[in-house]
């Protein structure tokens, strides 16, 4: 029946055109009247521009117009960071749409050729002639904090861009009292976000009234709507945004870029539209980048297996300017989260944000809390190896024991709830983590070099309480709303502030109102994307949507189950205390066969013939919903790998992912986003990973190059799961977006540095591929 | 990915395709598009002229010879890859072209651009080195034929005149009784091969009677590994002569082992005698 349809894995309704190729994306639509742009972009890391004369390109076929920098001086804003993390001393240097004086990395925008045609605007792009003086270049983020480093912007001295810190407990003590310490630096290489649909924006500015429509492929049109504003200086009542199917951002396509400033430039220059989408080639030189940390950490225990503290300092690459929310993701989405699965109750970090010549970096998948489970996950395998204790074993020792309301951590945040004992246990049940070990031994006997990872994870997720996101420097809410409307019919339409792009939200928020009022799951329709159409919402990041937007959709439906519990007492001549609810019928105790059905309330309520004194007619309501808290899911991940030590090979043999993310709309969904996760994180330990050369030249400027994840390096992922609610949640509901990425690339780093244990391996740094591993077996068989 | 202007033709005939190719400076020829299309899109190269051979039907299909097969340049790797006549007579062949890229590359990407295009890390050129296949070639001046190993010069460089094209490929089946193998490590990313051993084995008397082995990938051009054929030859083909033999090839490589950001020159040959290794030993238990 219909309530059974909160944790029913039916199919994602998006499936059939996404696949089908039905779907309608920014780059398939086309205005009347609409033109193209080009945008020249810098070949050097760095440079002085002497000079750009752009006369022969105006002069080519097609081209109705070329700009650059000069021309948007007095109209458009610099772009704006969002995130302005307080006691850092952050400094936020200009960062304008076209470069004026200087390009600080390869792809910055010099100038822009609008044509009608894109082909003609690539061409025109040949014929504008740039001088540059070219400076040094530098990239390693903690190089670029040394003295005589190469500096990018003029009022920020070492590249430094903020330090932040936390702490909690004393480290200090804690490290000076220790029986046992060990250390390590870990490198999160940049990585591309990759999502299948690369960025593109249509700006259309009505000069007659003053509009200006952005379509454009933004995980978050709201905030897209109140940057536009702020960099066009056109009034977010003028400016609609609509984000029609996006196709994935992984975060890549939440910050506001300098392309969809210049497209707005643009088409209010000339009062047509303009459209601009980037080639895969610019995605790889443009787009933000992920991670980009050298992490320098430490850990201290007690003889016996007890975790007394952790250090760390972190230089985190920005890239060439600060991007939206840049700042808060090696900060709060990372250092908040030092205390990972465990009780460590002694934590100091260290936070550099850096300028260094490469793309902007700012959230992908996981954001933060990838590069926080990797150190503290790899600090207690070195643990553990130091101590003589099986990895599991040590783990056990320290992990927060299951509670349901409430842990404490040393870094200042409350973990909702949680039981990781109970996630560990059932991963190591599914993996038979003995009979792997004993699998190990005889292999290793035969000279065969068999490693096991294990990871624990736990991440803060549904961000957040709006008042945390002022006290930690957000420029906004992290609050969601919904409206839902019930037409005479009975049939539903939600609206949305929150933007999904891939996710399955219009299934699982369909699943919601169902589950809640007992409407049949296909008479419910989830409008989203659309500024104009949908209520305020801060977008889809963050594993925030299910958590928190879908905290305002079931709040939202609950009013119109009150509202429609009254009107079926008036129409039942009952009261309304005496009403019942079952399975979308209300009924006088005791007589469910004289029920209203939901629908009967709705045409009722629509009609409004026969209503109760003072009740408005309509069946709509609308709910915000402003978290008490951030849900923090978690789990355990295992994986058995083999290298071949002859040619440095690694084979993936088995992967199993337990995931608690609280109860499941739809499992099937769930399955999905950890199979995701998982083949994200794993990516970055074997495979993926940005290749800069010393000037800044992007070395994995293609697919041909740089290398994704593909399915036959994988064997099945076996997932399994448990449900620990959030306390606070209306349906206990957690997020599982980023999950399997956060877990997956520590489990198959420790996999491979536990096969190489034998052989003296001790750091690799990743993505471990062929050649570093086996470099890395010969140096430490010569004993080097 | 906006590549620039050019002018397309699609010829039906090979005299006219190699007309158009004469009587136009800077014309290339478009066969599968899966080398030269993504070249053009990031404006590596600008052909003015485009001689698209696609349509030519007598460059297409797989007939078998007197002791052979002849292949027409168009044939696709995926119909290399099914045939039953590759399979039986050059199956390293087969497996090889049902080894490249994926199954996209497979169906659109033809044997004749993936000779012509001379990429170092194109799995065909080994294997047709090692099956001492012969290329015939048609230009202005008429036909003409070239050994595979003759045809490469260099890095995306070979034999073919401004107005030549590739028509078809010829290779004898391997001797009765031998045994073959195309073993490859692919770059995670392209595909491409860092290193790709072509193999066959020929055994009699539980002895190697002949060798052919061919290692593409490690140098511009594929590399005849010759110190692994003679260590080869007449060998017992225990596990210990294969050991030996496979470790015989870091002898043959002439110096100009290629370096990238995935694999050095120094990684590529060493490992290239694991590979050697598996290619033989994936050949000799095909033997028989
Ligand atoms: C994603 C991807 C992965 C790949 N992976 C592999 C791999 O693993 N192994 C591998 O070997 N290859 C790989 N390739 C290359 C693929 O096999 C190409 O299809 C092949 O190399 C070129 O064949 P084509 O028919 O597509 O030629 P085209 O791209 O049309 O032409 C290539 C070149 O050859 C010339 N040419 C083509 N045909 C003739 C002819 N008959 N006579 C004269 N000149 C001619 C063209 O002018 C051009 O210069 C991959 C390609 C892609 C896109």
């Amino acid at each position: 029946m219909t309530t059974r349809i909160f944790g029913s894995g039916i199919r994602r309704r998006e499936d059939p055109r996404l696949i089908t190729g039905r779907a309608s994306y920014t780059d398939d639509i086309k205005l009347p009247g609409m033109v193209h742009a080009a945008i020249l972009r810098s070949p050097y890391a760095h440079a002085t521009i002497t000079s750009i004369d752009t006369s022969e390109a105006a002069g080519q076929p097609g081209v109705i117009a070329v700009y650059t920098g000069e021309d948007t001086d007095g109209v458009l804003n610099g772009l704006p960071c969002a995130w302005l993390i307080p006691n850092s001393d952050l400094k936020t240097p200009d960062h304008p749409a076209i470069a004026k004086d200087k390009v600080r990395y390869v792809g910055d925008a010099v100038a822009v050729v609008v044509a009608e045609s894109r082909y003609q605007a690539e061409d025109a792009l040949e014929f504008i002639s740039v001088e540059y003086e070219p400076h040094d270049a530098v990239l390693n983020p903690k190089e670029a904090t040394q003295d005589g480093a190469p500096q990018l912007h003029d009022d920020v001295p070492n590249n430094v861009a903020f330090t932040w810190a936390v702490a909690g407990g004393d480290a200090e003590a804690a490290f000076a009292d220790a029986d046992v310490t060990v250390s390590d630096t870990i490198t999160l290489q940049r990585l591309i976000a990759n999502p299948m649909e690369p960025r593109s924006a249509i700006a259309q500015w009505v000069s007659q009234t003053g509009d200006l429509t952005l379509w454009s492929t933004s995980q978050n049109p709201h905030i897209a709507r109140f940057l536009t504003s702020v960099v066009t200086g056109v009034g977010e009542h003028k400016i609609r945004v609509i984000a029609p199917e996006v196709g994935g951002g992984f975060g890549s396509k939440i910050p506001f870029y300098a392309d969809e400033a210049i497209a707005a430039f643009c088409s209010m220059q000339l009062g047509v539209p303009v459209k601009w989408t980037e080639t895969r080639s610019e995605n790889y030189l443009i787009t933000t980048q992920g991670r980009d940390h050298i992490e320098e950490v430490e850990m201290a225990a007690t003889s016996d297996g007890k975790i007394t503290g952790l250090r760390t300092t972190v230089y985190a690459g920005l890239g060439a300017y600060l991007s939206t929310a840049s700042p808060g993701v090696p900060t709060i989405l990372h250092g908040l989260m030092y205390s990972g699965s465990y009780d460590i109750p002694n934590i100091s970090g260290t936070v550099y944000g850096v300028f260094n010549n490469g793309t902007p970096v700012d959230a992908y998948r996981g954001a933060g809390r990838p590069e926080a489970t990797m150190l503290i996950e790899r600090l207690v395998d070195l643990m553990a190896a130091k101590l003589g204790m099986d990895a599991v074993e040590f783990r056990r020792m320290n992990l927060i024991p299951k509670f349901e309301n409430g842990h404490d951590v040393a870094t200042g945040l409350t973990y909702d709830s949680g039981d990781y004992h109970a996630t560990l246990d059932i991963c190591l049940n599914a993996a038979d983590y003995s009979a792997l070990r004993e699998k190990q031994a005889k292999l290793r006997e035969q000279g065969r070099y068999m490693g096991i990872g294990v990871s624990t994870y736990v991440e803060i997720c549904g961000l957040g309480p709006s008042q945390v996101a002022g006290a930690v420097g957000f420029q906004g809410g992290l609050w969601e709303s919904a409206i839902v409307r019930f037409h005479p019919t009975g049939k539903v339409n939600v609206m949305v502030g929150s933007s999904p792009h891939g996710q399955g939200e219009e299934t699982t928020f369909a699943q919601i109102v169902a589950h809640e009022v007992g409407v049949d799951v296909d008479d419910v329709e989830i409008i989203h994307g659309d500024t104009d159409l949908t209520p305020m919402g801060w977008g889809t990041y963050g594993s925030r949507t299910t958590a928190v937007s879908g905290a305002a959709v079931t709040l939202a439906t609950r009013k119109i189950k009150e509202k429609s519990k009254a009107l079926a007492a008036h129409l039942l001549e009952a009261a309304a205390e005496d009403i019942e609810y079952e399975d979308g019928k209300f009924f006088v105790r005791g007589s469910p066969d004289q029920a209203k059905t939901i629908q009967d309330i709705a045409l009722m309520a629509n009609v409004a013939w026969d209503m109760p004194e003072g009740m408005e007619p309509g069946l709509e309501a609308s709910a915000f919903y402003d978290p008490p808290n951030f849900t923090y899911p978690f789990g355990a991940h295992l994986a058995v790998v083999e290298v071949d030590p002859a040619t440095g090979e690694i084979d993936l043999q088995k992967y199993y992912a337990v995931d608690d993310c609280g109860p499941q709309i739809n499992p099937m969904i769930v399955e999905g986003q950890v199979h995701g996760g998982v083949v994200q994180g794993v990516g970055p330990a074997l495979w993926e990973g940005v290749v800069y050369d010393d000037d800044g030249q992007l070395l994995t400027g293609t697919m041909l190059d740089y290398a994704l994840p593909r399915a036959d390096g994988f064997p099945d992922i076996h997932v399994q799961s448990n449900v620990t609610p959030s306390p606070h949640h209306p349906l206990g509901l957690k997020g599982v977006g980023e999950a399997g990425t956060i877990a997956s690339t520590p489990t198959v780093y420790n996999a491979v540095m536990d096969a190489l244990r034998p052989l003296g391996v001790t750091r690799i740094d990743m993505p471990f591929t062929p050649e570093k591993v086996w470099r890395a077996i010969n140096s430490a068989q010569n004993g080097a | 990915m906006f590549p620039a202007q050019t002018e397309y033709h699609r010829p039906n005939s090979v005299t006219e395709a190699v007309d158009l190719l004469a009587s136009n400076e800077g014309a290339k020829v478009l066969a599968g598009g899966h080398s030269l299309i993504p070249l053009m899109k990031l404006r590596l190269v600008a052909p003015t002229v485009l001689v698209d051979i696609g349509r030519i039907e007598a460059l297409k299909g797989i007939e078998a010879t007197d002791g052979g097969l002849s292949i027409g340049a168009l044939t696709t790797q995926a119909t290399i890859a099914a045939s039953d006549l590759v399979n039986e007579r050059a199956p390293l062949l087969a497996e090889a072209a049902g080894m490249v890229g994926d199954p996209a590359v497979r169906n659109r990407g033809t044997i004749g651009g993936n000779i012509s295009h001379s990429d170092p890390a194109s799995d065909l050129p080994a294997v047709l080195t090692a099956l001492g296949a012969t290329l015939k070639v048609t230009g202005k001046g008429g036909d003409r034929s070239v050994g595979a190993s003759d045809f490469a010069t260099g890095l995306l460089e070979n034999i073919l005149g401004e107005d030549e094209i590739l028509t078809s490929v010829s290779v004898s089946s391997i001797p009765s009784g031998a045994g073959s193998a195309y073993v490859k490590f692919a770059h995670p990313a392209s595909r491409y091969a860092v290193i790709g051993v072509a193999a066959i084995v020929g055994v009699s008397d539980g002895r190697c009677s002949s060798a052919s082995v061919v290692v593409g990938g490690v140098e511009t051009t594929p590399t005849r590994a010759s110190s692994v054929e003679s260590a080869l030859l007449g060998s017992d083909l225990s596990d210990e002569a294969l050991d030996k033999a496979a470790a015989a090839v870091a002898g043959d490589f002439q110096g100009d082992a290629m370096s990238d950001i995935f694999a050095s020159a120094e990684y590529r040959q060493a490992v290239a005698a694991v590979y050697v290794r598996r290619a033989l030993a994936a050949a000799v238990s095909r033997a028989g």
